[in-house]
């Protein structure tokens, strides 16, 4: 794989339900490292193509081209179920909004971080847990806690769990659905300021979805809005958000309320 | 009614004939779990409902059942399966282990090995092992289909980061032919050992979960471990106190109110056999 090529490659991307759009003619290109933004309204299709992208939903027309580490770029759409379901258990990670759909709620937190790395075949039990509590702590949870079931977890604490549970086997793409909906503010900017360490410091590809434009200002790299199920404005994050060019986008950016 | 009024070992022969197939398919492909149309059978679900289809299927008039219910020949769940047989296939019955030609059987295996000639039956409560950990039907047959059994040691994590060691001892997840994983329904992790290279045919039936299941002679099986928390069939350490026995599995036995127990050998036919032979142990009588 060249450093120079992109990673994730997304084509014509189109999903319809029945007569409605989801959503329609979303090209983009990925590079290693770079963290996109994908904001909009509720309903503008921001979680159809996220989950047309990891391959939760099938799209109707468009190719998800995707860098794998052995066999180089393959459409994920019309990859087989396997082989899919092996790339988001290896190299992709999924986060969910709500920490109890991504997370195993009657498993401890050391089990939910080392399933992950026993489906691709952990057997050293040693092992496990002294890379369960070097991700406990890298997201800031107390390693005495690793043996407690996440229903005893605050909301940001079962956020950072799903963290580490997505990140513990060294994926290089990570889809994120709303990470920080639904935690109050401080909880929030912990979580990315977090999110940016790790981000930086594995240098992740991330792709981001959410309706929180102080998010995407923190940490995407560039910024996709979306309307309608299709993409009306895309580059940089700051050229976007301090000079948006789109009705909408203009809309959206002088609906933040200021403090 | 006369015990004519019922086809030969109660089914009807198209019943047979359907389990049969599923059987079949069954030892094709060992550990995976084959779905058959599970009849109503005259007692309840949890008696051994799928056991008593799969015997009744592969019984002959030549064969000679033996039934046991956690090892002993004479609790109520063996003398009604054994006398409803008996009754409705008029087969012969033995409690003799090597006697028996098919033996069903609830949560043991024998301690007398048994030979290429046996057939070993197992009433299944659960044969799902992944159900408590993904609760989803359809996603199971996927994990299974797709070989994703990374959940299946999450257990095995669960047990020892909880308990120290793997707690789990009996219904102990086994892989079969480096395949498929398989429940070996609830006997106790003592014998999983026997499941493996065993010389007798070993036919798994659920009658609620409409499931059947199958091991062929001599099929590789082995207990799922960790490498720093390796496999052990344990058993109480004790010997047993009516035969001496050293090596069998062993029921504990509270014997007053004043926290006085004894260990005997869960199999009774074992038991008696060596009791026979003039074997003792400590409180013989």
């Amino acid at each position: 794989m060249n450093e120079n090529d992109c990673l994730l490659s997304v084509k014509q991307l189109e999903k319809r339900y029945g007569p409605h759009i989801g959503c329609q003619d979303v090209s983009f290109d990925l590079y290693p490292g770079e963290v996109m933004g994908i904001v909009g309204e509720s309903g503008s299709g921001k979680s159809t193509l996220l989950n047309c992208m990891a391959g939760h939903l099938k799209p109707d027309t468009g190719e998800v081209v995707f860098n794998t580490r052995t066999e180089g770029l393959r459409d994920t759409v019309t990859m087989s179920e396997p082989e899919r379901r092996l790339l988001s258990r290896t190299d992709w990670a999924f986060i969910h909004q709500h920490a109890r759909d991504g997370l195993r709620m009657g498993v401890s937190a050391g089990g939910n971080v080392g399933e992950r790395m026993m489906a691709v075949g952990a057997r050293h039990y040693g092992d496990i847990r002294r890379t369960a509590e070097d991700w406990l702590e890298r997201v800031e949870i107390d390693t005495s806690r690793i043996d407690d079931r996440p229903a005893t977890f605050s909301g940001g604490m079962q956020q950072r769990l799903q963290i580490a549970r997505n990140l513990v086997t060294q994926p290089r793409l990570i889809f994120m659905d709303e990470p920080t909906g639904g935690l109050d503010v401080s909880v929030q900017a912990r979580l990315l300021d977090l999110l940016r360490s790790l981000v930086r410091d594995m240098n992740l590809s991330v792709i981001i979805v959410t309706h929180d434009l102080a998010v995407v200002r923190l940490l995407a790299d560039r910024l996709m809005v979306m309307k309608s199920g299709q993409v009306v404005e895309q580059g940089l994050t700051d050229q976007v958000l301090d000079d948006p060019q789109h009705a909408y986008t203009q809309l959206l950016v002088s609906s933040v309320l200021h403090v | 009614m006369n015990n004519e009024a019922y086809n030969f070992a109660y089914l009807d022969e198209q019943t047979k004939r359907m389990i049969r197939r599923a059987l079949l398919k069954a030892v094709a492909i060992p550990g995976y779990q084959v779905p058959f149309a599970s009849r109503e059978m005259p007692m309840p679900y949890g008696w051994g409902t799928g056991g008593v289809q799969v015997s009744a299927a592969i019984l002959t008039p030549d064969d000679r059942l033996k039934v046991i219910d956690q090892g002993a020949d004479d609790t109520t769940n063996a003398v009604s399966i054994r006398s409803f047989f008996k009754r409705t296939a008029g087969v012969q019955t033995t409690t003799a282990t090597s006697e028996a030609t098919v033996i069903q059987t609830r949560h043991r295996i024998p301690e007398v090995p048994l030979t290429e000639k046996q057939t070993l039956v197992y009433q299944v409560p659960i044969p799902e092992p992944l159900r408590f950990l993904e609760p989803r039907e359809s996603e199971t047959r996927k994990m299974h289909s797709l070989e994703e059994y990374g959940l299946m040691h999450v257990k095995l994590y669960e047990d020892i980061a909880r308990h120290g060691h793997i707690a789990t001892s009996y219904a102990y997840p086994v892989s079969v032919e480096e395949r498929y994983i398989m429940d070996p329904s609830p006997i106790p992790k003592f014998d999983n050992p026997k499941l493996s290279q065993n010389a007798a045919l070993q036919l798994f039936g659920a009658g609620r979960e409409q499931r059947i299941y199958a091991l062929p002679p001599y099929t590789k099986v082995v207990s799922l471990d960790f490498d720093d928390h390796p496999f052990e069939a344990s058993k109480a350490n004790h010997v047993c106190a009516l035969c001496g026995a050293e090596h069998s599995y062993l029921d504990e036995v509270i014997v007053d109110d004043e926290g006085n127990r004894m260990f005997v050998c869960s199999d009774t036919d074992y038991c008696e056999s060596r009791r026979a032979q003039g074997l003792t142990g400590k409180s013989a009588a």
